[in-house]
């Protein structure tokens, strides 16, 4: 770390562009999936695939500050719950349209992230997790008690949204498509982001903050705002939930969320960018699988999850490193 | 009003005292290990659980209480034994993870050992009734019993930290972690006691709590959030600051959530204030968490930030 120009693009280049064919591999067999599944006449996976894909935006904006700023914040879910309640919000006012919808959630979260991020920021470590999973217990007690959209039993949404007056939406394989071009979209602005001089300022950040001080960056300002973004980004996945499930509850909104958001990041690979999209994939195949086989699915996700910890701490990305399938550092 | 004041802020010191057994073992193990536990909020149930199945064994809530602490023990020691103890090398979120993982375990292995339905610890013959406070007012024994317990669990862990050696090593271990070390103190066994007096202290929180509540699978989430706050609010590492944040997020929750929308009404009308009160009741210790921050980023009594 000592030699700047050592991670200068030339060399980091070659290092990204396998991550970036190995998530142009996984966006086409996305986009293959619909097909597939009507052909299996099993049109419920494409509801299932959407919401796969949803969780993967959120998972990659929180790889974005976890990966890149070592900012591990155990609130995220919050911004799953902004981004669906200002769908529920909006279409309560009759406005539908998924242009006006994101906007609104991107604000709420900008808000929310700017506040809480603010006051978050001046800690680090222990207390920076603890105090993000306690702004979002709090945002998880103010929709709670927001009675006007149906509190703790939720708010169904009569239609889905509509994109500039279309209403593509309304059919799944529609959604689908749509979510899966927001995913391609979040992903290149993610890439581009950590490509950019401000991604490596926050990775500088992350590697030695006193450093990235000592030669004139301001870490809180970069921290601030990237953990903004991140929490921007993360709406989006909300509306596009809330779209899905054509329901919004605070239940999108509860700690164990956050802690799964995190659970896809790890298993991914923390800080890849694709591995937190593939780890969403896992993350919510395993669930359903083990859904499947036992209604006590929980213990054997807990058990897989200390076990994962215990024997493979750098997730997939770790495990396809030493079979030699994948080369993602050093 | 003023009955319903006092006895609010009686309600309010005895879920501070619960409280702060919960944090005083979560604070000292953040503070010397640097080590997070999301699973502390899960010993809190077992704990209440324990006693509903020792209770319900021998028909007594005191022989549930004595037999109660042991199986604690045991489960702390268990718990340190089998993961914990992986864990202090590790970077904060595999110890987020891994305890994330434990928490999905406990409460799933809770359901299939003792069912979804709540359970009731009945409660001990000669704490059940009530005494006159005030006037016509009056107040639950228990509740006093519980209080008065908390209080002497806290002024023997005072002496405890503060007059032994145990104490000491204690100090000097989240003071810095390495020097003990090298001062040849086993840092190690020195955890694994401090993670087993927390698993203890955690436990006997739940079982004093159960005759006044249902013993739920859900009962160690809520609590531990506000565990959280509690830490952070009163500094990592601190027991006086865990014993002060713990009686300030308790009073704050229990009388800001009765009295906000009192208070509200002098300013808003009355539906206005009701709906506005039931929207900040709950939100209330967060407000006042980040207030604490944002004037002292390390909590009231913490050293570091």
């Amino acid at each position: 770390m000592s030699d700047l120009t050592a991670t200068a693009p030339g060399r980091a280049a070659p290092r990204m562009a396998g991550r970036v064919k190995a998530a142009i591999i996984l966006f086409i067999l996305f986009a293959l999936m619909p097909p597939l599944a009507s052909a299996l006449d099993d049109p419920f996976y494409v509801l299932i695939g959407t919401r796969i894909l949803a969780y993967a935006i959120a998972a990659l904006a929180l790889d974005l500050i976890l990966g890149y700023g070592a900012m591990v914040s155990f609130g995220h879910a919050a911004y799953l719950g902004f981004g669906s309640y200002a769908v529920a919000i909006l279409s309560s006012y009759g406005i539908n349209d998924l242009g006006l919808q994101l906007l609104f959630g991107i604000t709420l979260s900008a808000v929310f992230a700017l506040i809480t991020g603010a006051i978050s920021l001046r800690t680090q470590g222990v207390y920076f997790i603890m105090i993000t999973l306690a702004f979002g217990q709090m945002a998880f007690f103010f929709f709670i008690s927001l009675s006007a959209y149906g509190g703790d039993d939720g708010y169904g949404l009569s239609e889905r949204s509509t994109l500039m007056g279309i209403d593509i939406l309304q059919s799944d394989f529609g959604l689908y498509y749509v979510t899966l071009a927001l995913l391609i979209a979040m992903f290149v602005l993610c890439h581009r982001i950590v490509m950019s001089r401000f991604g490596r300022v926050l990775t500088g950040i992350r590697e030695n903050p006193t450093r990235m001080e000592a030669i004139g960056y301001s870490p809180f300002r970069y921290q601030l705002t990237a953990f903004i973004i991140s929490g921007c980004i993360t709406s989006v996945a909300g509306v596009l939930l809330a779209n899905q499930a054509q329901f919004v509850s605070p239940a999108f909104m509860s700690w164990h969320r956050s802690g799964e958001l995190i659970v896809m990041v790890v298993l991914g690979g923390v800080g890849t960018l694709t591995g937190p999209i593939g780890g969403a994939v896992a993350a919510l195949l395993l669930e359903e699988w083990l859904g499947a086989l036992s209604e006590h699915w929980r213990l054997w996700f807990g058990i897989f999850l200390v076990l994962m910890v215990l024997f493979s701490p750098r997730g997939i990305t770790g495990v396809l490193e030493r079979m030699g399938i994948v080369r993602t550092r050093q | 009003m003023m009955n319903l004041f006092v006895l609010q802020l009686l309600n309010g010191v005895q879920l501070g005292v619960l409280l702060f057994l919960i944090a005083a073992g979560l604070t000292l193990v953040f503070g010397i290990m640097d080590v997070i536990n999301l699973a502390h909020g899960v010993l809190y149930m077992v704990g209440a659980y324990l006693i509903a199945t020792f209770a319900a064994a021998t028909g007594n809530f005191w022989w549930g209480l004595l037999l109660m602490l042991p199986a604690a023990v045991l489960v702390g020691m268990v718990l340190e034994f089998v993961v914990m103890r992986r864990l202090y090398a590790r970077s904060h979120l595999d110890q987020v993870l891994a305890t994330f993982g434990l928490v999905m375990i406990a409460s799933e292995a809770v359901k299939m050992i003792w069912g979804t339905s709540p359970l009731s610890v009945p409660m001990p013959e000669i704490l059940s009734g009530a005494v006159p406070l005030m006037g016509p007012l009056k107040y639950p024994v228990y509740r006093i019993a519980v209080i008065v317990a908390g209080l002497a669990v806290a002024v023997g862990l005072f002496v405890l930290v503060n007059y032994t050696r145990v104490g000491m090593l204690l100090r000097a271990g989240a003071t810095n972690r390495s020097t003990v070390s090298a001062l040849g103190v086993d840092i190690n066994r020195l955890f694994s006691v401090v993670f087993t007096l927390g698993a203890v202290l955690a436990c006997l929180a739940g079982a004093l709590v159960a005759p006044i509540l249902s013993v739920d699978t859900g009962m160690g989430e809520s609590v531990l959030i506000l565990t959280f706050v509690v830490v952070v609010i009163g500094g990592i590492g601190s027991i006086k600051g865990a014993f002060l944040g713990a009686l300030l997020v308790a009073i704050v929750d229990t009388v800001g959530g009765v009295f906000g929308p009192i208070w509200l009404r002098q300013i808003l009308d009355p539906a206005a204030a009701g709906q506005v009160g039931r929207v900040l009741g709950p939100m209330l210790v967060y407000i006042l968490m980040a207030v604490i921050l944002f004037a002292k980023p390390a909590g009231l009594f913490g050293r570091r930030a």
